[in-house]
């Protein structure tokens, strides 16, 4: 298994490479560059010019992505970015805090609801529950995330005061936990509506394929309690289709976070993709792209870990790791 | 004491209404299932818990998939005996090696780390009955236990059954369309036929001197090493009747030689023709004269 996800590792690696390189050149395609954000047209050619040198923008574009390529092998270094000259590494380490801490919540929120109610729907198959939790899980599917956010804000923020709209937590304030639990309520109900959503049908229809087995006739004729037959026999068999739409959850999210994050005005990871593209800061979208790809490499690694782990029949070999 | 009778004439449901595991879509209307002189159905769920796999248990008809792909034999078999007993884990670990070794498992210690899938039908088959077993219950049902397996492998689990419920005190209830397999291990027979029992009597009554005109069918149905081998294979004409159909009369009357104007509209009920021996047809002298005629049932 260690040998696995080495191999897998070492894998992820030409993978990056690939990524990178497709990056900087439809990033170097898109119109508008860093110098048009900075400079005023009005001044002298030769001032833009002198910019352009500084920033390391006037040579070839491969030669570009060496310099950038080698910085980030031999010192492991992203750069600075073009418009605040902050450095990369920590500008996204300072935004990946609040992004982890608003989809982590979410991701744990919406799973907590969806493998119980999705569990129950399945065991009371066309019951009233059963239609209800289909009715929200399609709701929850259906109304897009920017639509229930504003909507939220609109009822919570603008009517009754009840909640902040936006930012992590209160300009001047002291920035307390509860002041940030605050603030995340809002962003944290849209994520995990969708995430509730779309988890809740695969595990009632996982779960309802579980259910017709025989090996759960032999447990209830060993005279086992059927919630345990449910809780015990069936989901551990209905997890393993359940453990791959989960890790494919980790990408989803981090990209659903670029309108969450706009919309709810949260300082994490969406937010500065978002700004950082509008100011064609290079450097900083370099760095953003390559921490995307290591979490969608990283997710998927995940997933097969853990896929092993629920699933004694599956054992990962060496060769087995060759043709993945 | 073995059930026989053909697809789909209810010898599995039977065998399910006696463990109350039948499903949702159905339920016992009437009549009494009794257990040392309790009746089942007047027991809660939590009750019938108790005595699922402990007083009555039971074998099903698909090894290969009747064990949890994702626990191992010994975790499935610990669950089983720790539900019955209050022995603790290393106990109820000793006694399912035990139960393991008594049906013939090869390193039992093995098997116990094992995960089904590693394991052979006539292997899971053998585990299965252990875990029937292992509680020492009053009752075993097998419900077609070796129709899945080769037949080399039927011979043994049927023996390994038959020698472990004798050790253990355990009556077998066997389910079955292998009439071979009842003449070797069965002492009464039941035969069932669209859900109704048609005929029970001894083994031997029922080689000898089959009563109902469905159970010679069954009997001459039956493949011999020393006929002709251009004779034609014998059936019985036609199939169960469906759900759909009216069960109006005699269940069998459409496919029986000996059917009268009064089978059509007369639902005979069961008789005893003579001591121990029950048959529900209403031209059971008919039938049994031809039968003698034709040269006797089938000596086996």
């Amino acid at each position: 298994m260690l040998n696995y996800v080495i191999r897998r590792i070492l894998i992820a690696i030409p993978v990056l490479f690939g990524v990178t390189i497709i990056n900087f050149i439809i990033m170097r395609m898109a119109p508008g560059s860093p110098i048009d954000m900075l400079v005023s047209p009005k001044l002298p050619a030769a001032a833009i010019e002198a910019k352009k040198v500084e920033l390391g923008l006037n040579s070839p574009v491969y030669v570009q992505y060496y310099h950038w390529l080698k910085n980030l092998v031999l010192h492991g270094d992203l750069g600075y970015s073009m418009i605040t000259y902050e450095s990369v590494t920590k500008m996204i380490w300072s935004h990946m805090g609040p992004t982890v801490l608003l989809m982590g919540t979410s991701l744990i929120l919406g799973v907590a609801i969806a493998i119980p109610l999705g569990v129950l729907s399945a065991t009371r198959q066309y019951s009233k529950l059963d239609y209800t939790a289909m009715t929200g899980s399609f709701l929850g599917i259906s109304v897009p995330s920017f639509f229930l956010g504003l909507g939220l804000i609109y009822i919570f923020s603008l009517q009754l005061h009840w909640l902040p709209s936006s930012g992590m937590t209160v300009l001047g304030g002291s920035g307390g936990v509860v002041d940030v639990l605050r603030h995340m309520i809002l962003p944290v109900i849209v994520l995990t509506a969708s995430v509730a959503g779309r988890n809740v049908r695969y595990v009632r229809s996982s779960m309802l394929e579980i259910m017709g087995q025989e090996y759960l006739r032999t447990a209830r004729a060993k005279g086992l309690r059927e919630f345990l037959v449910v809780n015990r026999h069936a989901m551990r068999n209905a997890l393993i289709p359940i453990v791959t739409v989960l890790g494919m959850e980790i990408p989803i999210l981090f990209g659903g976070a670029v309108v969450i994050e706009q919309i709810f005005s949260w300082p994490g990871i969406g937010q500065l993709t978002l700004s950082s593209i509008m100011s064609r800061d290079y450097s900083t979208i370099m760095g953003l792209n390559l921490v995307a790809a290591f979490v969608v490499i990283l997710a998927n690694l995940l997933t097969d870990v853990l896929y092993a782990l629920v699933d004694p029949r599956i054992k990962y070999s060496y060769q087995g790791a060759a043709k993945s | 004491m073995a059930i026989v009778g053909e697809s789909g004439c209810g010898k599995s449901v039977t065998a399910l209404s006696i463990m109350r595991l039948l499903g949702k879509n159905s339920r016992i209307d009437h009549g009494n299932i009794v257990l040392d002189g309790t009746n089942l159905l007047e027991l809660n769920e939590k009750q019938m818990q108790e005595i699922r796999g402990n007083r009555i248990s039971m074998i099903f008809q698909e090894p290969m998939t009747s064990l949890n792909p994702v626990f191992t034999i010994g975790y499935q078999m610990i669950e089983a005996i720790q539900l019955h007993t209050d022995q603790d884990k290393k106990q109820a670990s000793a006694s399912a090696i035990e139960m393991l070794k008594k049906v013939g498992l090869p390193r039992p210690e093995r098997i116990m780390k094992d995960y089904p899938f590693a394991l052979s039908g006539g292997m899971r088959q053998r585990v299965m009955i252990a875990m029937a077993l292992a509680c020492k219950p009053k009752v075993l049902i097998a419900d077609e236990p070796t129709t899945a397996l080769d037949v080399t492998v039927q011979a043994q689990i049927i023996r390994l059954m038959k020698e472990l419920c004798a050790e253990v005190g355990t009556a077998i209830i066997l389910i079955t369309h292998d009439l071979g397999v009842v003449a070797e291990i069965a002492d009464r027979v039941l035969v069932m036929y669209a859900g109704q029992v048609v005929e029970e009597t001894d083994v031997f009554t029922l080689f000898d001197r089959p009563g109902h005109p469905y159970t010679q069918g069954l009997l001459r149905s039956v493949l011999h090493l020393d006929a002709d081998k251009d004779a034609r294979l014998v059936s019985i004409p036609g199939s169960v009747p469906t759900m759909y159909q009216s069960l109006k009369g005699c269940r069998f009357h459409n496919r029986c030689s000996y059917a009268t104007e009064h089978c059509l509209s007369h639902p005979p009920t069961l008789e005893a023709t003579q001591q121990g021996h029950w048959t529900r047809c209403w031209e059971v002298e008919a039938a049994a004269s031809s039968e003698r005629q034709s040269g006797g049932g089938v000596s086996s």
